[in-house]
């Protein structure tokens, strides 16, 4: 693994536990989570579903407390939400009863540390950016699947958060949206260079998007791999037919498809589904 | 996309047919009537003619009394209505954010919500010191309720991820309040006001039967008292146009404080 200590980390996350339920309903959702982000880089977590990756990502958020251990910004320990961390939510979370112009406005002005004009300038900027110019006084609900996450990640953007956290931003759109939109975050993230947590259960998406892949184990969750993508950029869907991209498939499936096994043999029904796939996978490669 | 919002346009826009079946429909249902009437038809014997009607509202429209009623409904509608609204929206807000106020007010709510507005009349008129304010308070109470429990499960219902992003984004309390809670609320309080609405052009003239001095339940009643047949109709109906014009009304204000809504 090469060395990127020496950079400063951007985030720590040391030793997280959470439970959910109460008596022998108890649940350990986290059991000894750490890891560490570094800055100006795009870090994808994978893992099955159901393993804690949400319930990771409100306690980096600050909505909900760990059990135990700690998470710090820039040394700063995380206590409550906040403008440096920034959450963009599964499907979606436009506020529906604003424009698309309005919900981009939002963060900056509820912030009241900037003038108005200024934001208001940055905003219809970013809506050209994103393609949505012709889009701003529409709502949530008159915008399609694809228009809604990209109105989505400018609203996020604007803010300048120190690091922004996706959480299977993607899901629910169909396969053909789910790759523009991949591409396309991609382009806005080779272009700016900020600092990205992005949350997902599809392989092909995590390897496509990123410099380090954090692999969860089911639960308690904890990370039990991580890989350095050292794959070129700017990177074009091409990259997914490479013999690294394949190299690096196959090393974080057979770390996933060890997890399923353990899973499976508890009785999940995702797990079997996968383990299914991972065969039929195994015999076409 | 496109395609359904412009299909959706032309129907709203498209206001001339749905005039025309209205009209033809009501106009139908007069000549019916009327036909039921001449032919003596069995059981209309007592109800008076759309004609004979007519003939009876000319004399009232230059009568003043007549449009006081008018008046006197409306005015007892709208304060009971808009009391209800001032202190059910505010008690159904601060339900829903605070545990304590809920589990505080919600028993004795629930206790005082199945009372008929109506059974409220004695003891109203027992306890405010004229007419007028009992008839209001019992307008307001058949609101009220209503009002609060919209209210209350509308705020109740609001997306966790709304209130997680909104903080995510820095928000302070007062921008969740007014930014996120209040607009999200805002469908409901609207449905809050049309039930009530409704619940309040009941209750007023009920009302104003037993209790009242004027108004359009009073006017309707003291017709059948006096044998007058033309005018309980014209009584009846008149609730039924004032009704239908609150009803206009909200659905008016439904569309401007929730314009993100597609109307149905």
């Amino acid at each position: 693994m090469p060395s990127v200590a020496t950079a400063r980390a951007l985030l720590e996350v040391k030793h997280l536990k959470k439970s959910f339920g109460l008596g022998p309903l108890r649940q350990q959702v986290l059991g000894d989570c750490s890891f560490t982000l570094q800055p100006e880089r795009l870090t994808v977590l994978i893992g099955p579903s159901g393993c804690g990756k949400s319930t990771l990502v409100n306690i980096v958020a600050g909505y909900e407390p760990p059990d135990a251990g700690e998470v710090t910004l820039l040394g700063e320990p995380v206590r409550g939400p906040s403008a440096k961390r920034l959450v963009v939510f599964q499907e979606t979370a436009l506020f529906p009863w604003m424009t698309t112009f309005q919900n981009v406005l939002y963060g900056p002005m509820v912030q009241r540390n900037r003038a108005v004009e200024n934001i208001e300038a940055e905003a219809i900027a970013l809506l050209e950016h994103v393609g949505l110019k012709d889009f701003r006084d529409k709502y949530p609900s008159q915008l399609s699947g694809g228009m809604q996450r990209r109105a989505e990640l400018a609203r996020a953007i604007i803010n300048n958060p120190k690091l922004m956290m996706l959480d299977e931003p993607f899901r629910g759109l169909d396969a053909m949206t789910r790759e523009l939109m991949q591409e396309y975050f991609l382009k806005l993230y080779e272009s700016r260079k900020q600092s990205v947590f992005f949350v997902t259960s599809e392989i092909d998406e995590a390897i496509f998007l990123a410099d380090q892949l954090l692999i969860m184990s089911n639960r308690p969750g904890e990370i039990t791999k991580t890989i350095n993508i050292d794959l070129p950029r700017p990177r074009t869907p091409d990259v997914l037919t490479s013999t690294e991209y394949l190299r690096y498939k196959d090393e974080s499936l057979e770390v996933l498809h060890r997890e399923a096994v353990k899973a499976f043999a508890e009785g999940s029904k995702a797990a079997a589904d996968f383990l299914e796939a991972y065969a039929e996978q195994m015999q076409d490669g | 996309m496109a395609a359904a919002a412009s299909v959706i346009q032309k129907r709203n826009g498209g206001f001339a047919p749905t005039l025309r079946r209205g009209t033809v429909s009501i106009v139908g249902i007069l000549i019916l009537w009327e036909i039921g009437r001449r032919f003596q038809f069995p059981f209309l014997s007592a109800v008076p003619a759309p004609t004979e009607v007519v003939r009876s509202l000319d004399k009232i429209i230059t009568n003043g009394k007549f449009w006081n009623d008018w008046i006197a409904s409306f005015t007892r509608v709208l304060s009971g209505f808009a009391l209800a609204q001032l202190i059910g929206v505010p008690v159904g807000l601060l339900m829903a954010m605070n545990r304590t106020l809920r589990y505080l007010w919600f028993p004795p709510l629930e206790i005082l919500r199945p009372i008929p507005p109506l059974a409220w009349v004695p003891t109203s008129i027992i306890f405010w010191p004229t007419t007028e304010l009992s008839i209001i308070f019992v307008i307001f109470l058949g609101a009220f309720f209503t009002v609060v429990l919209n209210v209350l499960g509308g705020a109740r219902a609001i997306d966790k991820r709304h209130i997680r992003a909104a903080l995510s984004f820095g928000s302070k309390p007062r921008d969740i309040f007014w930014k996120i809670v209040l607009p999200a609320t805002m469908p409901s309080i609207i449905t809050g006001m049309a039930v009530g609405m409704g619940v309040t052009w009941e209750v007023v003239v009920a009302a104003e039967m037993i209790a009242g001095k004027s108004g359009l339940g009073y006017f309707t009643w003291a017709s059948y008292v006096g044998g007058n047949y033309p005018q309980i109709i014209i009584g009846m109906v008149s609730i039924g146009i004032a009704g239908y014009f609150s009803s206009g009304a909200i659905r008016l204000i439904g569309k401007f404080a929730t314009p993100w809504q597609r109307q149905i």
